[in-house]
């Protein structure tokens, strides 16, 4: 799969959220994107998945143009998104969560199955827990779920949706030390099947996961290119890494 | 011609007196996020506080300030004992809730006044017709409330520009978060919001009264219109609320006019039209 | 919002038993009153799928209920097995032609646009001639299979009314075990997740607007097969806030919520009735005690 933009703009009012941006994903490689706060790196990833629509710029899917089409279509078409702030349906137990995730794509008389039997969204929904390692607590009401949990159930439902391109953003938001390692193999084994973009604000982990990286600043990209050479680019650490330590 | 041209004045005349309503209604909405289906009754206790007024006082002028000081007080003890309450419930709670107190007005209407249509006298002062223009005239009292409602308009419009609660006011009808920020006490905006609203309705009640006969169910004909005003010019727009409220005031006087059978429906109608050129309403920011 | 599982449905089933006994050992007005309640039930239990399990509080419902009931009135004289398809059809429709626009708005701006809509709905009959009459008018009951006698009226149509609330639960239950259920369930939670993942929320939400306007349809056709009579009122908007106001009385958070709900109103009605003229008032109290202290409903007090 490869997603691809040119041009993305956006703007709030007189402010440019995002100004002319330009990426490239493809299946087996993870694009991470860093940037201060409000670089426009979750607005980036709501432009991807089409809300808001941007103002300039274009979409492509495989070469199909999918500028104008609603995120449902798009997660239909095969792009899945997770959310900085957990999204999920906190009344209904973990698998319902995933198998309602896994149950978007069905349309017509599908949709008048019994949602316990119909095997196909049953199976989808387990391998998506097995996936994240939630299996255990499939029948645990996903509001009763620690923290840690809930960004593994978060990652799990856009799983559920069969995509071939994951826009995660912030999929470690607020986690501790030790909750971060396992999530971080996950990100790690999911970099290898899927186009990944990464946001994420932990410079070990995107060195860690990252093929590619690249740095927005005030909706601009600053540059892009390999971990190492991010790593030694001077802009960037003027820019951005430096004011990390 | 002279008819056609009275009808569009009283179109207007109408709209004014529905723009006092729903100026309330957008924002106890804009500010407080609460829906007040009861929003007409309150129409129907001014019309009905205007009958008692100049029926034991043989008075009609005392009617208004008396619609005015009572509704900023009943507003005031409304808010304060049940909708600031309801804020956070469901819309489910809120609707049913609002519906409740219909049900109890018009019940405490019936016991204390009846059941029955009354007439409510123009004010001798302005029982005449003014000549207009070539040899048509005009009911002074209905220039005289074009006038009030023209007036009320423009204080607020003032009071919303010029003042710093006013400013709180609008900054809160656009961002219920921002009151706090702006370090003005919340609970006071509400109630101020809250109070002012019932009053315009009631005001507006009370110049209706001689206007059309005072029934029970005259604050749910009301009550649809200046939602449908609401709608077409954007929740917790006063501007909106404006225009669009004299866009329905003329639509349904003229339709009752010319076109009686049809008249609720075309207001109805003109409502779709704009929700499926604009669903958050003309004069919204979204 | 939950189902009843096989106990409480078995017991639900048990109720429908003691009504559908009421010919032998109660009198000609406790049966009407029966009746009177079924169809109430039938009415707000319509509304649930969009209420209870979408999250959609719509004002128009009443509307739906007297296009249907209005159809009998149109249709003149005819057989029951035209009459309350079509009732059903031009309720649906009716829903088809107002959801998608009602649908586009969400929050208030979908209560206020119901609400209006409900409203044009009622003009329509009030003020045009095509219902005949602000007032009401009798119509001629549509034929059924056999001749019913004056004085087999109340129990058959007792008969009539449970059976067709039991199949519309039925359904309903059914309806709310599929997919499709459950996704009305997940825009309730969280509409924009569920567009997230995939759903598409305006078409799930305007089949359920349909759905349920039609059912709506079919309680008003019940309602003037049982009284004979239609007039404008059916369509106001108070007559959706009743039946939200049941579904709340009854439970919100389960399906047959609304049946439970009905029941009780027309119970504390009738109640009210002998005590006191003030309808209102009573009415009034009992949403105030619905709503200040009956958060779960009747019927959902134990979870």
């Amino acid at each position: 799969m490869k997603l691809e933009a040119r041009g993305l703009t956006r703007r709030f009012g007189g402010l440019i959220a995002v100004a002319d941006v330009s990426i490239e994903l493809r299946t087996g490689r993870a694009h991470a994107v860093i940037g201060p706060n409000g670089a426009g790196k979750s607005t980036l990833v709501n432009l991807l998945f089409g809300t808001p629509r941007p103002d300039e710029g274009r979409i492509f899917l495989n070469g199909t143009d999918i500028t104008l089409l609603p995120a449902w279509r798009r997660s239909r078409a095969g792009i899945g998104r997770s959310f900085q702030r957990t999204n999920l349906f906190p009344a209904m137990t973990v698998l319902e969560n995933v198998r309602l995730a896994a149950q978007g794509s069905v349309h017509g008389w599908r949709l008048l199955r019994g949602a316990r039997e119909d095997r196909g969204t049953r199976d989808t929904a387990v391998a998506a827990l097995d996936q994240v390692g939630l299996t255990a607590f499939a029948s645990d009401l996903a509001g009763a779920l620690s923290h840690g949990q809930r960004r593994l159930l978060e990652i799990a439902l856009v799983l559920a949706t069969s995509p071939g391109v994951l826009l995660l953003d912030e999929p470690l938001a607020g986690l501790g030390a030790e909750e971060t390692a396992p999530v971080v193999t996950l990100l790690r084994t999911l970099a290898t099947n899927f186009a990944m973009l990464l946001v994420e604000h932990d410079m070990d982990v995107v060195f860690a996961v990252a093929d590619e990286i690249t740095v927005m600043v005030d909706g601009r990209v600053l540059e892009t290119g390999t971990p190492d050479a991010i790593r030694r680019s001077g802009p960037v650490r003027d820019a951005y890494l430096g004011h990390r330590e | 011609m002279d008819g056609f041209l009275v009808q569009i004045i009283n179109g207007l005349q109408y709209g004014l007196l529905l723009f006092l309503i729903s100026s309330g209604l957008t924002l106890i909405f804009g500010v407080m996020g609460v829906i007040n289906l009861a929003h007409g009754s309150l129409f129907m206790i001014g019309a009905y506080l205007a009958y008692v007024v100049a029926g034991i006082t043989g008075d009609f002028w005392l009617a208004p300030p008396a619609a005015i000081v009572g509704g900023l007080g009943f507003g005031a003890v409304l808010e304060r004992v049940l909708f600031q309450r309801f804020r956070n419930r469901e819309h489910l709670d809120q609707v049913l809730l609002t519906f409740a107190l219909i049900l109890l007005f018009e019940e405490a209407r019936a016991s204390l006044v009846g059941n029955e249509f009354h007439a409510v006298a123009v004010p001798a002062l302005l029982d005449f017709s003014v000549p207009v223009v070539g040899g048509f005239a005009y009911s002074a009292y209905r220039i005289a409330v074009l006038g009030i409602c023209l007036l009320v308009a423009a204080g607020m419009v003032l009071f919303l520009g010029r003042t710093r609660v006013g400013a709180s006011i609008r900054a809160a009808a656009e961002n219920p978060e921002m009151v706090d920020l702006l370090g003005i006490d919340a609970r006071l905006i509400h109630t101020l919001v809250f109070a002012a609203g019932t009053a315009l309705a009631m005001l507006a009640g009370a110049l209706a009264a001689p206007l059309q006969s005072v029934y029970p169910g005259m604050g749910d004909s009301i009550l649809i219109a200046s939602f449908i005003v609401v709608v077409i010019g954007g929740l917790g727009s006063v501007g909106g609320a404006f225009w669009a409220a004299l866009l329905v005031g003329l639509i349904d006087t003229l339709g009752q006019v010319y076109f009686p059978q049809i008249a609720g429906i075309a207001v109805c109608g003109l409502m779709a039209l704009v929700l499926s050129w604009r669903p958050t309403g003309l004069f919204s920011r979204a | 919002m939950t189902r009843l599982g096989p106990r409480g449905n078995l017991f639900l089933a048990a109720a429908a038993l003691v009504l559908a006994s009421m010919p032998y050992w109660s009198g000609l007005y406790d049966m009407q009153l029966a009746s009177t309640a079924l169809i109430a039930a039938m009415f707000a239990l319509s509304l649930q799928i969009l209420t209870g399990a979408a999250g959609l509080v719509s004002l128009a419902h009443a509307g739906f209920f007297g296009v249907g009931a209005y159809t009998v009135y149109l249709l003149g004289a005819g057989s029951i097995f035209v009459t309350l398809p079509a009732a059903m059809l031009s309720a649906g429709i009716a829903a088809a032609v107002i959801g998608p626009i009602a649908l586009r708005t969400r929050g208030f701006y979908f209560l206020m646009t119901t609400l209006a809509f409900g409203q044009m709905l009622f003009f329509l009959f009030h003020d045009t001639p095509l219902g005949g009459g602000a007032d009401g008018v009798f119509l001629t009951r549509p034929s059924m299979m056999w001749t019913v006698t004056k004085s087999a009226r109340p129990a058959v149509f007792l008969l009539l009314n449970l059976v067709t609330l039991s199949l519309m639960y039925l359904g309903l239950w059914w309806l709310m075990g599929t997919m499709f259920g459950h996704a009305l369930l997940g825009i309730r939670i969280n509409e924009d997740r569920m567009r997230a993942t995939g759903h598409d929320v305006q078409r799930l939400k305007l089949i359920a607007f349909i759905v349920s306007g039609a059912l709506a349809g079919l309680a008003g056709h019940m309602a003037a097969l049982t009284d004979a009579f239609v007039s404008p009122e059916i369509l106001d908007w108070h007559h959706s806030a009743e039946a939200l106001l049941m579904i709340l009385l009854g439970g919100i958070g389960v399906l047959h919520g609304p049946i439970v709900g009905a029941f009780a109103l027309t119970l504390v009605r009738e109640f009210g009735q002998s005590v006191t003229e003030r309808q209102r008032l009573i009415e009034g109290m009992v949403i105030l005690a619905a709503v200040l202290l009956l958060r779960r409903g009747l019927a959902g007090w134990r979870r």
